[in-house]
């Protein structure tokens, strides 16, 4: 089935190919970087996809590992030197063979091996198309990150960003690093709001293309794109419930932006959620679907508030400053992450829900649309800060933050996808 | 924009859409490139070199006051102050004009479009954008027009007029436009 869903989506989705880059710009490190050895594998030169290079791109850009060179080929069979790889200062090796099979596809083996205690860890192996090779590079990383730091790695998952250049606006999906770009919707009229379903095969998305904001629900693999929410008035902010049955919307057909849910196959009526006489508007579950964070001025300022997803009374979440917006819950659902305005400027803020302790995750004044990834360790935000609008994405403890360029001219309102599974 | 403009921007959407291969790609035919109407409603050119008709024939021609660029009709941004959704007096007679011109023409419709400066957040704005649209919308109805005649959308900060970021720029910005259809 994964392979089946692959397949169709490299099919549908082709790569812009080499008009479409991004550029990434690493800053800071890690409190604690895991010094790991990757050899060249056994096989993998002459292919189109570096493997072990992206594989080892991946690691030391997450800002916990320093990857060492091994210097020297080491087949997933082959005896480690581990005192020779402890001298060049590592404390793990990762090494492998690339095997080109009989119908073309490639078999990639891998082991990972313990440096300090001299012993194996563990090896696994893939077989992908060629097209694949640097997908397989990615779940690589993802599993020698989650051997050696207990937590699941990001690196295999997917971004959806907006990119406008001149009078064209362009859905994107991108791997993580912001590389093997595709564009599932091309449309000289506005989007904004993409947000995944958390199967990661369909995007709900605001478009403009009706002269109106209109909610779409987007299906990847085959292109079908339905509107799910497009009542008299102003359609917005969709946001999955984790069951991906419904969408929690913003609509205007009393008047101002309320909170509705409608079913995310479209058809059915919304069904109203809140009832204010402000904006109620920017609606996100909770991970365990029980509560929605939402944006609401009825205090007369812009603030983050809670309800049951059932409806209810909701209770306000943020106090400090007059411009709390955009909330996205963690993975774990236990912080926060949103846009609020300080000292003039927009900035994006990490909040731990149990105790209210606050950290800056940005600092550049001109910051929207946050996203955690799927571990919970990375918020990606858009910024207009450093003269045009890119993507950082930021690790939760603040210290490391890597800058996304592109050529596609502005990026904005990214999302992060779910694991791929 | 005008026709000009917008049946240029179809061109060279058409050539970009041209360029690339991937996706679901939307194209404005809707909007852009709409044939060019004349004014009584026969096709343009058609009453040239025809023969047999009367050379003392006259067909009387009634511009829509719409298209009337002395008329206050012509007028169809309302401006707002920051932070702020109440129509400001100097906007009164506009929308008394377009109300009257409304009420009078009940096949008439209008989409009321909201917009805002592009700080801060785009949901947010959007929000914000409906809010003055919908300002302008009660305004109408309370002067008679029917519901039916009328739709408030926002725009938010997606299709800003002047895009520098200074206090000039914003103001623009912070506008309802009336978009007859």
């Amino acid at each position: 089935m994964k392979a089946l869903f692959l397949a169709l989506l490299s099919a549908l989705l082709l790569p812009l190919g080499a008009t479409a880059q991004m550029r990434i710009d690493v800053s800071g490190v890690g409190a604690t970087q895991y010094p790991i050895a990757i050899a060249r594998f056994a096989g993998s030169s002459g292919l189109p996809q570096d493997v072990p290079a992206v594989v080892g791109g991946d690691l030391s850009r997450s800002g916990a590992f320093r990857v060492i060179d091994a210097g020297t080929v080491l087949s997933d069979t082959d005896t480690v030197d581990h005192v020779a790889m402890r001298e060049r200062g590592a404390d793990a090796v990762l090494s492998g063979s690339i095997t080109r099979l009989p119908d073309g596809r490639y078999e990639i083996r891998y082991r990972l091996s313990d440096a300090v205690r001299q012993a194996a860890i563990g090896g696994e192996s893939l077989i992908v198309g060629e097209r694949d090779l640097r997908f397989a590079a990615h779940r690589i990383a993802d599993w020698v990150f989650e051997r050696l730091t207990g937590e699941k790695g990001i690196f295999s998952t997917r971004i959806a960003y907006v990119s406008k250049q001149g009078d064209r606006y362009r859905l994107n999906i991108a791997d993580w690093d912001g590389e093997n770009i595709v564009t599932p919707l091309n449309s000289p009229e506005p989007i904004i709001s993409p947000s995944w379903s958390r199967d990661g095969t369909r995007l709900a998305y605001v478009s403009f293309e009706a002269r109106k904001p209109v909610v779409y629900v987007h299906t990847l693999a085959t292109g079908q794109r339905r509107p799910v929410a497009n009542f008299k008035g102003s359609n917005s902010a969709p946001a999955w419930s984790p069951d991906g049955r419904s969408l929690a919307v913003a609509l205007t057909i009393d008047g101002l932006s309320q909170i509705y849910l409608v079913p995310s196959d479209g058809g059915g009526s919304p069904r109203r959620i809140t009832s204010s006489t402000s904006i109620d508007t920017e609606p996100v579950f909770s991970p365990d679907g029980q509560s929605i964070f939402f944006t609401s001025d009825r205090g007369g300022s812009p603030q983050i508030y809670r309800m049951s997803a059932s409806g209810g009374d909701p209770t306000r979440i943020t106090f400090t400053g007059n411009y709390n917006v955009s909330p996205r819950v963690s993975p774990d659902g236990r912080s926060l992450a949103y846009v609020a305005r300080r000292n003039g400027g927009f900035v994006v803020v990490l909040r731990d829900l149990a105790s209210g302790n606050e950290v800056l995750l940005s600092d550049g004044g001109r910051e929207e649309s946050p996203s955690f990834a799927p571990n919970g360790r990375w918020v990606m935000y858009a910024t207009g800060s450093g003269g045009r609008d890119s993507l950082v994405a930021a690790s939760v403890d603040g210290r490391v933050r890597q800058r996304l360029t592109s050529n596609l001219g502005d990026i904005r309102e990214p999302t992060w996808g779910p694991f791929a599974n | 924009m005008n026709r000009t403009t917008k049946l240029l921007l179809s061109a060279l959407s058409a050539l970009v859409l041209a360029a690339c291969s991937s996706g679901v790609k939307l194209d404005d035919t809707g909007q852009g490139a709409a044939p060019v109407e004349s004014r009584d409603g026969s096709a343009a050119g058609s009453g040239v070199g025809v023969s047999g008709a009367d050379a003392r024939g006259v067909q009387p021609v009634t511009l829509d006051p719409l298209d009337d660029p002395a008329s206050p009709l012509s007028k169809r941004s309302i401006y707002f102050d920051f932070d702020s959704f109440a129509i400001r007096d100097e906007f009164r007679p506009t929308v008394d004009a377009h109300s009257r011109y409304l009420n009078s023409n009940r096949d008439r419709r209008v989409l009321i479009q909201g917009n805002t400066d592009d700080r801060g957040s785009r949901e947010y704005n959007l929000a914000l954008g409906q809010k003055r649209a919908e300002a302008v919308r009660r305004a109408l109805a309370a002067l008679g027009v029917q519901e039916a005649q009328m739709e408030a959308v926002s725009l938010g900060e997606e299709r800003p007029r002047a895009t520098s970021a200074d206090e000039a720029s914003w103001a623009e910005n912070r506008r309802a436009d009336l978009v007859y259809q």
